[in-house]
């Protein structure tokens, strides 16, 4: 095969390391000499085939629905935008995204700030059995959600290890049946979300420090920095990229919380511990309210979709 | 002086927060040795370790039933998302063609998106061609929400290679395909076991679409069914929790041997993102 004609600098210089933050298309690289132009289309059907069918347009649909008014079985019926005037109207549904706000102190910020803590902790150090300490923390990430609900439901258990600590350390006024408790419930669940997710930050942010490069931090020393102003000048900086991530999913993990809530208090006592995911199910599959539920599940959807936005137009550099 | 305190305060917070993981893991660990019966004490070891609970749940409780289920649904998942993010991610990685970069930022959209904005018509949907508590029920739809990731992974590992490799094997004349298969997909097996890894874990934990698409209890996955037996089954605690740990190990296990691929994975993955 002949030489191609393709003198453009892509060809000539040397492979570009591409991670991949490269953005993708960048127009400096060409396609290969000899590529069929449109070869990449039959690769990515599939692919695009499967997710566009099971995502996108089930996603479009459940848009389509949330103008209607649906029990599922007999015909729908056009109510335009009533859904959501009932969304914002009923104080039970409110009262779910106010539970989800609470969660995101528990499953998001909590866990942010000790992930935080211990990359503050270990900046600089080099401890060792670091392999075996992230391999427990993260282990939540990894055990299904329900049998945590299960784990955690012993854990409340009236004569449970939450409550026998309690009594130990004489504090047994505060004993009592944490998820049944109509005031306390939503916190006691907060507090499986923090277990679940703390290990994740901590991992993810450990991970981070290690990119960061030492002569900043002797630079800070040289300069007279304590411990307090190192971690705001050095160390915080440099974990910008894993904050952007660990709010995000850490808020993602509090605005859908479904399963968790679902093994441990399916919601209740009454509606204290429900959440929007919960009441979708609830509005859809038991109570025949379908459109309803959509148009919940759409709002669900651009609130998670402007969270992730924020956090990132926020926190992350510009690139 | 204050260096070893200081490491021995880093160690002491390290192994605090590590015990406090452990502990919901250790309770439900000795409630299911511990004795048949509704109540529910706290860290006590039981007067006799009893296994019976184990192979109780395995056959009566029909946990084992559960796992088959389970199993089927990954066999298929898994390959399937493994192989259509290879080819996705070289046409996205790799190729050039017009709509990639359209295509790639439609993909990641999918990243965020909650399941729980499709359950509802997927539910539907399935319902109006029959397909309602079959395991093709799961198995079509997990494909496609994995796909999103699996797009995105892939095509950071085909951008990570060198063009020039692609490029001197497109002048001796290689096709497309030959090239994907020869040239790069060799040095692609770490990436692509650490996507089936997370898949694996993904499909295995699945609990909403479990819960809404199938209804026949002989089809229920692992997790659907465990978290409905948790209404129904007040009065043997021993039994669901050993039903529990059942539920749970394949990926537990999975985790211990892969872990390295599971962390790496699962932060590089999304810091990328």
């Amino acid at each position: 095969m002949a030489l191609t004609s393709d003198t453009s600098p892509a060809a000539t210089a040397p492979p570009q390391v591409a991670a991949g933050g490269l953005p993708p298309g960048d127009r400096r690289r060409r396609r290969s000499p000899g590529e069929p132009r449109f070869i990449g289309l039959l690769y990515i059907a599939p692919a695009f085939l499967f997710f566009a069918v099971f995502v996108l347009v089930p996603l479009l649909n459940t848009i389509r629905l949330s103008l209607y008014e649906w029990n599922g079985l007999t015909d729908m019926q056009w109510v335009g935008l009533e859904n959501y005037r009932e969304i914002l109207g009923d104080e039970d549904l409110r009262g779910s995204f106010v539970h989800s706000l609470i969660f995101i102190i528990f499953f998001s910020f909590l866990p942010v700030t000790l992930g935080l803590g211990i990359a503050a902790l270990l900046a600089r150090r080099q401890l060792r059995g670091m392999s075996f300490f992230r391999t427990i923390l993260f282990l939540p990430q990894v055990v299904t959600s329900i049998v945590i609900g299960i784990a955690w439901k012993w854990m409340y258990a009236t004569d449970g290890v939450v409550n026998d600590v309690l009594r130990l350390v004489g504090l047994d006024g505060l004993t009592r049946a944490w998820l049944g408790d109509f005031d306390f419930a939503l916190y006691a669940v907060g507090i499986i979300g923090t277990w679940v997710l703390y290990g994740f930050t901590m991992v993810l942010f450990l991970a981070g420090i290690q990119k960061i490069d030492p002569e900043l931090y002797d630079a800070a020393r040289i300069d007279g920095s304590g411990a307090v102003r190192e971690f705001f000048a050095v160390t915080l900086p440099g974990l910008r990229g894993e904050l952007a991530v660990a709010l995000t999913l850490t808020m993602i993990a509090a605005l859908r919380s479904f399963d968790l809530v679902f093994a441990t208090t399916g919601g209740g006592p009454g509606t204290s511990t429900t959440v929007p995911a919960i009441s979708i199910y609830r509005l859809a599959f038991r109570e025949g309210q379908v459109g309803l539920a959509s148009a919940l599940a759409v709002v669900l959807v651009v609130i998670i979709s402007t969270v992730v936005y924020a956090i990132n137009t926020l926190i992350r550099k510009p690139e | 002086m204050t260096q070893r305190i200081e490491r021995f305060t880093t160690y002491a917070v390290l192994i605090v927060f590590t015990v406090l993981v452990l502990t919901p893991f250790a309770t439900i660990i000795l409630v299911a040795l511990g004795p048949e019966g509704p109540a529910v004490t706290g860290l006590e070891w039981p007067d006799e370790i009893n296994f019976d609970n184990f192979p109780r749940a395995w056959s009566a409780g029909g946990f084992g039933d559960l796992l088959q289920s389970s199993a089927l649904v990954a066999v298929f998942v898994v390959p399937t998302v493994a192989i259509f993010s290879v080819l996705g991610g070289y046409a996205l990685g790799s190729l050039r063609f017009p709509g990639s970069t359209v295509l790639f930022y439609v993909f990641v959209l999918g990243l965020v998106m909650p399941f729980e904005a499709a359950v509802i018509p997927l539910y539907y949907g399935m319902r109006s061609v029959g397909l309602i508590d079959t395991y093709a029920a799961l198995i079509l739809p997990q494909i496609g929400l994995s796909m999103a990731f699996g797009v995105f992974w892939m095509r950071a590992y085909f951008l990570s290679t060198p063009r020039a490799l692609v490029e001197a094997a497109r002048l001796d004349g290689a096709g497309t395909f030959t090239i994907l298969w020869k040239v790069l997909l060799p040095g692609a097996r770490p990436a692509v076991t650490t996507l089936s890894a997370l898949v694996f874990l993904w499909s295995w934990n699945e609990f909403l679409l479990g819960l809404v698409l199938i209804q026949d209890p002989g089809k229920r996955t692992a997790p659907a069914g465990l978290g409905l037996f948790i209404g129904e089954r007040t009065t043997d605690i021993a039994g669901l929790s050993a039903g529990a740990l059942i539920v749970t190990a394949p990926v537990v296990i999975v985790y211990f041997f892969l872990q390295r691929h599971f962390v790496q994975g699962m932060l590089s993955g999304s810091v990328k993102g």
